[in-house]
């Protein structure tokens, strides 16, 4: 076991792990922080996504010795913004385009979504496309996750 | 039968409940709330701790605070939320003042095996019938305080409202209807349609903002004091045993616990039973994966040991060709066959499927002094009851299963093994236990979608009629799975899109052969409509060709003169979804206009460059009328890309068109995996795919470009749209693929080169 400070949604906090655990389950078992999902452990499937300094990773396949002092941002962070409770955009477009159906593979293709959006604020389809690929959705919300990011890159860019 | 069935149940278990939630002293003051407006008095709320619950769906409290009980398990479809708004229309509660509570698996509720997209058809006039039973009682305890005839009370957005214009709110009442008696039924009227306030309106679904901030509750997001982590070591065949294993390398592992076995149960495997293997529980997940891959196991060989899909698929198909055991016949179909001026034929081949809900199986099981408490994402809340008891020998009643979200389903989530596996677990370690099913396991332990083999020969005269339909459909029945003697597939199985077959052909045969059941085989959404669909819908359209005629024109030719389908011509083995034909007939029309309706929206035949083409196939399921028009680009290099999708749906009352659509446009990117993606193979009887990288599934870029959904206006009783959308997409997006190529598909996954 090794003793980890890690900045998570701005916060500092420590944790005792393996140093080959993957953040994935630092973040549920240990922080609680349950709102980034298992789907695969293999970086396949894209539910695990979290940031890393605002890029999108899959924390199944991250060890927690290797983010060092790196930010880490989960779901839980990304609304915690200038005003308390505040949804992103992405959230908020994401429930005007009524994406979800079960779910649970919506955080990270949320954290996706928004990652993109940071680096290319106006994607095109084949942009969205390949941002995306890494993400399933076996319930098939593809073609509203579509809707909602060119529905947030609309309102950010006005 | 099934709606009639569970309506007598509810009404039975009906019952007036009087319940404190608090302390008498505070009522009081908390009656001090009331206000009145200036123009009309108006009394809104009473005294919070008293609660009125009139049936065990519904209960308002002194505050106005409408619970109503969700007791389907949500799994994507909504229902959670379609459900809640159908007894809440009918009892005119505001719906943002509405709290709905996830019901625990207890037979009080009626049924809630959520699967057989039965939800709707089944509790839809249930429902409405509980909210407006409470709707009347809260009229009447209005009229008797105001000394009124009831007539002239009526409900209206949480309130009840007197014809002079004076009004009592719904918290307010709550006290004064607690002590009136149950309504008799015949006293109740159900609003008319035109009066629905959510019932066929848009609503956003109860769980969406939980859902996109992360706080909605899967089955592995519960944790309890000092739970601990088990995954599980299994056979790679199915149901055999476990010679011996080695536990040092994983005891070293640090934060591993214990290891220790668990039976298997052999084969048949049955539905409900923990398939055994070898335990490792740890104080982190970490801990006990990497426990478990320092394991040295060595399994015991079972009765399917040499079971390959491979050879068996070989098998199957050889043995479609053959005469089989007549499971419907219509006229003389030898006759017809050999009078037929033209022959089509063909050969259709689906492999094994997993479900691959993204949430893989996954419980929190706690068990103590001799009673045992779940969260489990299941789709039978009463059944996981049951076999937690027998699996743990403990009475029913000392098992609650609490029931959380579930992360997807399509059926996987019906079978409650992996909750026994958390239950067994925690028992031995005398404390709360999460199971995690890791991607592999799921995949690899599944309850497989049916292989399957089929051979459709069709007649053609010298009139250009089909006058001769011969279809053998060869798989492993869903029923061997746990019962030994079930070698051939069950009527039921065939009614799902084969025995069913609605169009007017005077001479039929419906053959099947023997299929032993060597893997769980369970059902998967949709099930044998899966590969029944894919092979009638996709020789139709070689039948229109072969009779120069268009494949929507030709469709329609076939199906013949609108009419309810009598039962004699579909034979004794025809089920129709546990529903009584007289309640929900087969009815050739509503599938004509679904047909119709799909043709105008996609502007079918329009004219498209080469590369590209549409395809139609048509198919009621579930007893949902849904006809699909796919429209795709194949380019130089076979890549296939789906670019629209047009679907006409007649599923009677649409209560929910929003997540109506939410079905189809998922059901479309369920199935289009299905054509495109996945196959599961076996070799000797281990599954050769273990994660998303073999066992692929639709990505965004595989999945329908755009999905158009056209419902039908309909005031027929609701059907359920879960599983509908998936059967006729196949064929259709095979069709599409002939337009545009010239080659026809026999074989999912679809290969093009």
């Amino acid at each position: 076991m090794a003793s980890y400070t890690l900045n998570i949604n701005n916060q500092s906090l420590t944790v005792n792990a393996e140093p080959d655990t993957p953040l994935l389950w630092v973040l549920r078992d240990e922080l609680d922080l349950t709102g980034t999902k298992f789907g695969c452990g293999m970086a396949l499937c894209g539910a695990c996504t979290v940031h890393l300094d605002g890029n999108s990773v899959r924390s199944c396949s991250t060890k927690v010795s290797s983010v060092g002092d790196k930010k880490i941002t989960t779901i839980e962070g990304i609304s915690v913004g200038a005003e308390e409770g505040k949804l992103h955009p992405v959230q908020k477009a994401w429930m005007e385009e009524n994406v979800p159906q079960c779910g649970f593979c919506q955080t990270g293709q949320i954290m996706s979504a928004i990652s993109l959006l940071e680096k290319n604020p106006n994607p095109s389809d084949s942009d969205i496309d390949s941002a995306m690929a890494g993400n399933i959705c076996r319930c098939g919300t593809y073609e509203r996750i579509r809707k909602a990011i060119k529905r947030a890159a609309n309102t950010s860019t006005k | 039968m099934k709606t009639e069935i569970y309506e007598h149940k509810i009404f039975k278990v009906s019952r007036r409940d009087f319940l404190k939630t608090s302390s008498m002293s505070m009522s009081g003051l908390l009656l001090g709330l009331q206000f009145s407006c200036t123009d009309t008095s108006k009394k809104l709320t009473g005294d919070p701790s008293i609660v009125f619950s009139p049936n065990v769906y519904i209960n308002i409290n002194g505050n106005g605070d409408v619970t109503l009980i969700a007791h389907r398990s949500e799994m994507g479809t909504g229902i959670r939320t379609s459900l809640p708004l159908v007894m809440a229309d009918e009892l005119e509660a505001d719906w943002e003042r509405v709290k709905v509570v996830q019901g625990i698996g207890d037979e009080k509720y009626g049924d809630q095996n959520t699967d057989g997209s039965y939800s709707l058809r089944m509790f839809f006039t249930p429902l409405r019938k509980a909210g407006a039973t409470v709707r009347l009682m809260l009229e009447q305890a209005a009229a008797n305080e105001w000394k009124v005839d009831v007539s002239e009370c009526k409900a209206k957005n949480h309130e009840v409202v007197h014809t002079s214009g004076k009004a009592f709110g719904f918290g307010y009442l709550a006290e004064k209807a607690v002590a009136l008696p149950i309504p008799d039924e015949s006293k109740i009227t159900l609003k008319e349609s035109k009066d629905f306030k959510y019932i066929t309106k848009q609503s956003s679904i109860v769980d969406l903002q939980d859902i996109v901030t992360g706080k909605a509750k899967f089955g592995l997001d519960t944790k309890l004091p000092n739970t601990k982590i088990a995954v599980v070591k299994r056979n790679p065949e199915a149901g055999a045993g476990l010679k011996s294993f080695n536990m040092d390398a994983a005891m070293k592992v640090p934060g591993v616990l214990k290891v220790f076995k668990i039976d298997a149960p052999g084969f048949p495997t049955n539905f409900n039973k923990a398939l055994g293997g070898v335990v490792v529980v740890a104080e982190n997940t970490w801990a006990a994966i990497k426990g478990r891959d320092a394991l040295e196991v060595v399994w015991e060989k079972g009765i399917n040991a040499d079971y390959s899909s491979l050879e068996y698929g070989n098998d199957m198909l050889k043995r479609a060709k053959s005469k089989g055991k007549v499971r419907r016949a219509n006229g003389n179909i030898d006759q017809a066959l050999s009078k037929a001026k033209k022959i089509v034929e063909g050969e259709y081949v689906v492999p094994h499927l997993a479900h691959t809900p993204m949430e893989t199986p996954s419980a929190v099981a706690s068990f103590h002094d001799n009673t045992c408490e779940v969260w489990a994402p299941v789709q039978d809340p009463q059944g996981t009851r049951k076999s937690l008891a027998a699996a743990l020998n403990i009475d029913v009643s000392k098992v609650t299963v609490n029931v959380t979200l579930l992360g997807g389903a399509f059926g996987r989530k019906s079978k409650p093994d992996f909750v026994i596996e958390a239950a067994l677990i925690s028992k031995e370690m005398n404390t709360p236990v999460k199971i995690l099913w890791t991607r592999e396991d799921d995949i690899q332990h599944g309850f497989y979608h049916f292989p399957s083999a089929q051979y459709l020969k069709v007649g053609i005269d010298e009139n250009n009629k089909v006058i001769g339909w011969l279809h053998r459909s060869v798989f492993p029945s869903i029923g061997g799975t746990a019962n030994p003697a079930s070698v051939e597939p069950s009527g039921d199985e065939l009614s799902l899109g084969m025995i069913d077959l609605p169009y007017a052909i005077d001479n039929i045969s419906c053959e099947t052969q023997e299929a032993k059941t060597k893997i769980r085989i369970g059902w998967l959404r949709s099930v044998s409509n899966i590969h029944h669909a894919f092979a009638v819908g996709s020789i139709i359209d070689e039948v229109a060709h072969a009779r120069g005629v268009d494949p929507v024109q030709n469709i329609l030719d076939m199906l013949g003169e609108d009419r309810k389908i009598d039962p004699k011509v579909l034979g004794p083995e025809f089920q129709n979804y546990g529903e009584k034909l007289e309640d929900f007939p087969w009815n050739t029309a509503r599938l004509r206009k679904v047909v119709e309706t799909a043709k105008e929206k996609s502007n079918w035949g329009k004219s498209l460059p080469k590369g590209r083409g549409q395809g139609i196939a048509v198919h009621r399921s579930f007893l949902t009328y849904v006809a699909c028009v796919v429209e795709v680009t194949v380019d130089d290099s076979n890549k296939i890309k789906i670019t629209k999708v047009d679907y006409a749906v007649d599923c009677g009352i649409p209560v929910n068109p929003e997540r109506i659509k939410s079905q189809f446009e998922g059901g479309a990117a369920f199935a289009a995996s299905l054509a495109l993606k996945s196959e599961i193979t076996v070799l000797k009887s281990a599954v050769q795919q273990s994660n998303f990288h073999n066992y692929q599934v639709a990505r965004m870029t595989d999945a329908p470009y755009e999905t158009a959904v056209h419902i039908i206006e309909s005031s027929e009783k609701p059907t359920g749209v879960g599983e509908p959308p998936v059967p006729p997409f196949i064929p259709a997006l095979c069709n599409a693929i002939f337009a545009a190529t010239g080659k026809r598909i026999r074989k999912l996954p679809i290969t093009l080169s």
